[in-house]
């Protein structure tokens, strides 16, 4: 009875606190209440108040684009001096980098990984600027009436520049039904956005990787937001505007860290019900386990190499497709290799970024270079890590002046220096340069460059994201090129293990050689007694 | 045998604080060195949840440990002496061949003899107290590095997780030796019964000792 009382007791001492200790650590259910009101702010489907069909302004045969602005500035009197000043017009910003001071940066003036730069190819690149006829130099920043408001607000899906026009669409019989057009504009859907950022570096999915055609048509699986069986969401959902100012900006072209468009901004920073997970997002940032894999539908441009362009086959130019149809080479571009379902290379990364300039000196004993570099690392408190696609090319470089060269890639007619016209290294780059005002040697080589595409969209469903064995892991993990920092399940120091696992070698066999000696030692005893 | 007497040694909660430990310190080894990447049983996830929990079950019975042996005075067990250290080591490394008698006569009184005093004073005051707080940085290192707390700002788990790794070590080839040397007592089960029923034959001479001493 005593014993038994005794047991009680203890029983109640101990066992009682351990199971209240263990009931109050467990990870309470927190509100996901914030989800279901997302859910219900995007299903909402706004009807708009005015109905543009039933403007006389809008009823017009327009023949020249710059009247359809000045029809819709008519009555949306203060808009065009908003798009005068934002990025999708000015394609440059103002930025502070280290090193470099205040810069005005942007497709304007920066070459990239990809068709180089558009300086000099204006006809050509600036198909997708939001503006009519920036040509060249001489293009006019501050008229209003150069605005294009169309490829923005055309809800039909049927409005279209006119490629190598500058931003022109094609007027006359051959060119959209604008009556139609003009009766039918809003806000951008997708397909606005996508008319441009989905075909960046000359084609579908083949700069970003994340943004493509198939997102208009796409499931849940491929994007959990914009899947037609889901939210349905549109980019503008995610990068809103106030005065045409857009949230969201690209690494690849802005080097400092703000008006990004975050997932925070819907799902709060701490938006799992699990504590562990919550806490990993002090330096993990949301992309890098909800974007397990990119490319997800149409394959994307991993590498460009420019050196081989310019290459004929029987003397004349050629083009070698892969079995999807993606080009493998063509004389006007070089090789190129694309990837599907692709896995991202890890960065830590601040939000700020460098940008390699076609007049900064190369160093060829650091190469591949970086043509932008993305700040960050483990100590830097504002760094995360964040999945990035990373574009490995090759690109021709002075090698007198140590410079990259912007060649001239693109004119309208044959003769004037335009690589894809007339395969021509020397003169395309001698053009290019003399275009940009900027010294050329004359001789030229190639260099291995790279860049840094930060992945944002192709969100996965949750149960896809990844999962803790896919870093936490001793060889090959997603995280095993980050190594400045300590990561649990990846980590060890070798020292400390062969140490460790001597002592319990040592520990097994001297018990179990103790314990023979013992056993024979004690039967020799006995066997004398008997 | 001869001469002896059943004496009480280990007494209730003595003898739950030591299983339960055993067991947490087993389970935490286990899951540990699962997230260690040493092999694959739980489950990372799973693992690095069962861990945590164990741990604070694990220091919830430190905290009564602490309790139970300042308020019984069993914490003088563990005073460290060199009285018959060389003798007990001597005993291990030839004696206990020869069949010779224990050196040290336990007691309730003293339990240890004078080797278990060292090490077991060496892990309570070094190795648990530094796993328990490394184990508890591990933890919460994230929300220092997160601007919360800046007076204590840790710029690396390295350290403290290279720590963590070495006390496992030396606690489980303790652990190696500790279950070997349960079978050295008077018989080969007698230390084990003891631990489990709470008493043990002692020899009558050590008992006449006691009881002198308590007189």
């Amino acid at each position: 009875m005593q014993n038994f009382r005794t047991i009680i007791t203890f029983l109640l001492a101990v066992i009682a606190p351990l199971i209240i200790i263990t009931v109050v650590l467990r990870e309470a259910n927190t509100d996901n209440s914030k989800l279901e009101s997302l859910r219900e702010e995007y299903s909402a489907i706004l009807q708009p108040g005015v109905d543009h069909g039933k403007h006389e302004i809008l009823q017009q045969e327009f023949t020249n684009p710059h009247l359809i602005t000045a029809a819709c500035l008519s009555c949306h009197t203060e808009r065009g001096k908003e798009v005068l000043g934002n990025a999708h017009w000015k394609w440059e910003r103002e930025a502070f980098i280290p090193g470099k001071g205040v810069t005005y940066l942007g497709k304007k003036s920066l070459i990239n990984n990809f068709c180089t730069g558009i300086a000099s190819n204006e006809g050509s690149c600036n198909r997708c600027h939001i503006g009519y006829g920036w040509k060249d130099k001489s293009f006019d920043f501050t008229n209003e009436f150069n605005i294009d408001c169309l490829v923005c607000h055309d809800n039909t899906g049927t409005y279209e520049k006119a490629k190598g026009g500058a931003g022109y669409p094609v007027m006359g019989p051959d060119g959209p039904d604008f009556k139609n057009i003009l009766a039918n504009v809003g806000k951008p859907s997708r397909t606005n956005c996508g008319y441009c950022h989905f075909h960046g570096g000359g084609g579908n999915n083949v700069k970003h990787g994340d943004l493509e055609m198939a997102l208009l048509t796409a499931d849940r699986t491929i994007d959990v937001h914009m899947g037609v069986d889901g939210m349905n969401m549109q980019c503008v959902a995610c990068h809103p505007a106030e005065n045409h100012q857009m949230l969201g900006r690209y690494y690849g072209v802005s080097s400092s860290n703000t008006q990004r468009a975050t997932c925070e901004q819907c799902h709060t920073a701490v938006p799992h019900t699990s504590s562990k997970l919550n806490e990993h997002t002090v330096k993990v940032a949301c992309q890098t386990c909800h974007i397990p894999v990119y490319a997800k539908v149409n394959a994307t441009k991993m590498s460009w190499d420019w050196s081989t362009a310019t290459r004929r086959k029987e003397g004349l130019p050629y083009q070698e497709l892969d079995s999807l149809g993606n080009e493998l080479f063509t004389s006007i571009k070089g090789d190129f290799t694309w990837q599907r379902m692709v896995e991202p290379e890890y960065v830590w990364h601040n939000g700020t970024a460098d940008h390699h300039l076609c007049m900064e000196k190369i160093d060829l004993n650091d190469l591949p270079l970086k043509i932008n570099t993305l700040f960050g690392e483990y100590r830097d408190r504002n760094s995360k890590i964040y999945p990035t696609k990373v574009h490995r090319g090759t690109q021709p470089y002075d090698t007198e002046n140590l410079t990259i060269i912007q060649p001239k890639l693109w004119d309208a007619e044959p003769g004037k220096g335009a690589l894809w016209i007339d395969l021509d290294w020397e003169e395309s780059l001698k053009r290019g340069m003399e275009y940009a005002e900027l010294p050329y040697s004359g001789k030229h080589d190639f260099i291995p460059t790279e860049m840094f595409l930060p992945v944002n969209h192709m969100v996965s469903l949750a149960s896809e994201s990844l999962q803790c064995k896919d870093c936490h892991t001793r060889y090959d993990g997603r995280l095993k090129n980050l190594t400045d920092f300590y990561m649990p399940g990846r980590d060890y120091n070798a020292g400390i293990e062969t140490f460790g696992q001597l002592l319990i070698i040592l520990s097994l066999l001297g018990v179990i050689m103790h314990g023979s000696v013992r056993f024979i030692t004690h039967k020799r005893k006995e066997d004398k007694v008997k | 045998m001869e001469n002896t007497k059943r004496a009480y040694v280990y007494k209730g909660f003595e003898r739950f604080w030591h299983w339960t430990q055993s067991f947490l310190i087993m389970f935490l080894a286990l899951t540990g060195f699962e997230i260690h990447s040493s092999y694959t049983l739980f489950g990372f996830d799973s693992a690095v949840d069962l861990h945590n929990k164990a741990a604070w079950a694990f220091i919830v019975l430190i905290i009564f440990a602490i309790f139970w042996h300042i308020t019984t005075g069993e914490w003088k067990q563990y005073l460290p002496t060199t009285k018959n250290l060389r003798a007990q080591l001597e005993y291990y490394i030839t004696g206990i061949f020869r069949n010779a008698p224990h050196p040290t006569k336990k007691t309730v009184l003293s339990k240890l003899n004078p080797l278990q005093r060292l090490v077991y004073l060496g892990l309570k005051i070094l190795i648990i107290p530094v796993m328990v707080v490394s184990g508890l940085l591990f933890m919460f290192y994230r929300y220092p590095q997160s601007g919360m707390i800046k007076s204590s700002n840790i710029e690396s788990l390295e350290i403290i997780a290279l720590l963590h790794t070495l006390g496992a070590f030396l606690l489980i080839a303790f652990l190696v030796v500790h279950l070997y040397l349960i079978t050295t007592g008077h018989t080969v089960t007698s230390n084990l019964k003891a631990m489990i029923t709470g008493w043990e034959e002692l020899e009558d001479e050590a008992e006449a000792e006691v009881k002198e001493e308590l007189v």
